[in-house]
């Protein structure tokens, strides 16, 4: 059923758009004293909200080790092919040595980071994860290179629920003492 | 020794006049340069955001309290304005005509600064207790003057579309050109009434010659009419009109066709750069302040204190400076309502500039000027 908006003809006041005006006008006084919605950024930041991709950081666990095992699939999959790994060895003697691999140098180039999190997705180790850092700025190019100490001193700790290298370690002494697996 | 120049009553005379004048010139620059940053910071209150907040002056800043004062309510802000015009690169595109295209904005800003020069802003009294205007000079035909060089503004304007040779500044400068016409009528039929009313027979004796008659076209005499009810309230249409029409003359919202910005990117002033531009800017603001002056003398009274209620400040030169203060404080008001109404009403559209200023304000300033002169003919005692 179509609604039939009743029009009335406009008053002589209301033609000449006065009384308009003046209404206008008070709405834009009363505006004029509510408090600005305005966010003053240095000395107020936005909140990040969980999940926002921003620049990608190494993880250390509770225990303070380091999660990445330089299997460099971070590196393949990065379009912009922004991310270069050298892996290293762990020596023989270290707690972590069933690991066998820990990168010796990994740098992320930010200048050609895009922010896409297919590194965090793909990495199996959880170990690269793209944190609430979004203003990143540098005087030369190099120095926007974020190599590894960077890497992990943005990066911080996570918390590991699941402990993997514990529990492999755990089940292989368990496996060399002869128990069933 | 006896100095016959330099102490010759010509030089004095010269000397205190050049004085006066670059004070008053440099009081209405800087007020034109604080128009500007009233507007940023008042269009932006009504936007809820907050204006421009950051400039800082390399030293004042670190003055404990005053600094930060200055820095959040933008107060440095028109002198980082006025630098950057001054040192921005002036860049002439090759398409325009050179010769009018750097002059179009000193016609544009010249009309505007000299009208003020018969403003009266204030009022002192001389050694025989009669009042006198505070005024660069006190002219026989105040008025018609300022109407007369505001008018020329238009060249400017038209000047700066047509050398600009581009589509944009071409429209612009017609439209402002047929606008700015139009109203240019109402607005001079419309303050007719306010000559009848201060040059009427039971008026006070005028403030040109002792004893003379008065000068309708005298603004002085004119706000001296006023002492008792302001003409607004008395000729509330006349005052209408003539706002209406002051809108129109200044190219502010709504009748912003010039420069509409939205429609024409800058309308007339698209092709200019840093200072070319900066005259234009500050021509609007300089215009926009002489047509409030010019309103709050012919309607509101000039620095009488409130209708009806005398002056409270004495007849010495305190009381000279509290009337000046008092007008600024009412011109400034004016120039709030100027930026308020800017950023509530949109923009008319062409048609409906033209319709408003041939059809309905010519008609009614004529309309309105002939009942004034039947009722001061039928009541001559007024």
């Amino acid at each position: 059923m179509a609604k039939v908006i009743e029009r009335k003809p406009l008053t002589f006041w209301e033609r000449t758009y006065l009384p308009q005006i003046l209404g206008g006008l008070r709405v834009t006084l009363v505006n004029m004293f509510r408090r600005a919605e305005t966010l003053e950024y240095p000395e107020q930041r936005p909140t990040i909200p969980p999940g926002y991709r921003g620049a990608p950081t190494l993880v250390k666990d509770p225990e303070g080790r380091e999660k990445c095992v330089s299997c460099q699939l971070c590196e393949f999959v990065c379009p912009p092919k922004a991310i270069r790994i050298t892996p290293g060895e762990i020596p023989f003697d270290a707690p972590t040595a069933h690991v066998e691999k820990a990168p010796k140098e990994f740098e992320i180039n930010m200048l050609r980071c895009i922010y896409c999190g297919l590194c965090e997705e793909v990495c199996p180790e959880e170990a690269i994860w793209l944190q609430d850092v979004y203003s990143i700025a540098g005087l030369t190019r190099a120095s926007l290179v974020h190599d590894k100490k960077k890497l992990y001193e943005l990066g911080g700790t996570r918390p590991d629920p699941y402990r993997k290298w514990d529990k492999k370690l755990a089940a292989e002494k368990a496996h060399a003492e002869g128990g069933h697996h | 020794m006896a100095l016959p120049y330099i102490t010759s009553p010509t030089v004095t005379y010269l000397v205190w006049h050049t004085v006066y004048a670059l004070l008053v010139i440099i009081v209405l620059m800087t007020i034109c340069a604080y128009a500007v940053l009233a507007e940023r910071k008042i269009s932006s209150w009504i936007q809820n955001r907050v204006g421009p907040n950051r400039t800082i002056l390399p030293i004042l800043a670190y003055i404990p309290v005053l600094g930060p004062f200055v820095q959040r309510n933008g107060l440095s802000q028109p002198i980082a304005d006025g630098l950057k015009f001054l040192f921005k690169e002036s860049v002439t595109p090759k398409h325009v005509k050179k010769f009018y295209y750097i002059l179009a904005p000193c016609l544009s800003l010249v009309p505007a600064l000299t009208t003020c020069t018969v403003l009266p802003f204030g009022i002192w009294w001389n050694d025989q207790h009669a009042a006198q205007p505070l005024v660069l000079a006190n002219l026989d035909v105040g008025l018609l003057f300022i109407l007369a060089v505001s008018s020329l503004g238009v060249y400017g304007l038209v000047l700066a579309g047509w050398s600009s040779n581009s589509k944009y500044p071409f429209l612009g400068g017609i439209r402002a050109s047929a606008q700015l016409i139009s109203y240019e009528l109402a607005m001079g039929v419309s303050i007719l009434p306010v000559f009848l009313w201060s040059a009427r027979p039971m008026a006070p004796l005028g403030s040109l010659e002792v004893g003379g008659p008065v000068s309708p076209l005298n603004l002085f005499d004119i706000v001296q009419s006023q002492e008792h009810l302001w003409l607004l309230f008395w000729q509330p249409v006349s005052a209408l009109v003539f706002l209406v029409s002051v809108f129109a003359e200044t190219n502010r919202l709504p009748f912003d066709m010039a420069e509409s910005e939205t429609d024409l990117v800058g309308g007339f002033h698209t092709e200019y750069g840093s200072f070319k531009f900066g005259f234009f800017f500050v021509a609007e603001y300089a215009h926009m302040l002489v047509g409030s002056a010019v309103f709050v003398v012919l309607f509101l009274g000039g620095w009488n204190f409130f209708p009806y209620i005398p002056d409270p400040w004495p007849h010495n030169v305190v009381g000279s400076v509290l009337s000046v203060l008092w007008f600024l404080a009412k011109v400034l008001s004016f120039v709030f309502l100027f930026i308020w109404i800017r950023w509530t009403i949109p923009r008319f559209r062409y048609d409906q500039v033209m319709k408003l200023g041939w059809n309905v304000l010519l008609p009614l300033a004529v309309a309105n000027l002939f009942f004034y002169l039947i009722l001061f003919a039928v009541f001559p005692n007024l």
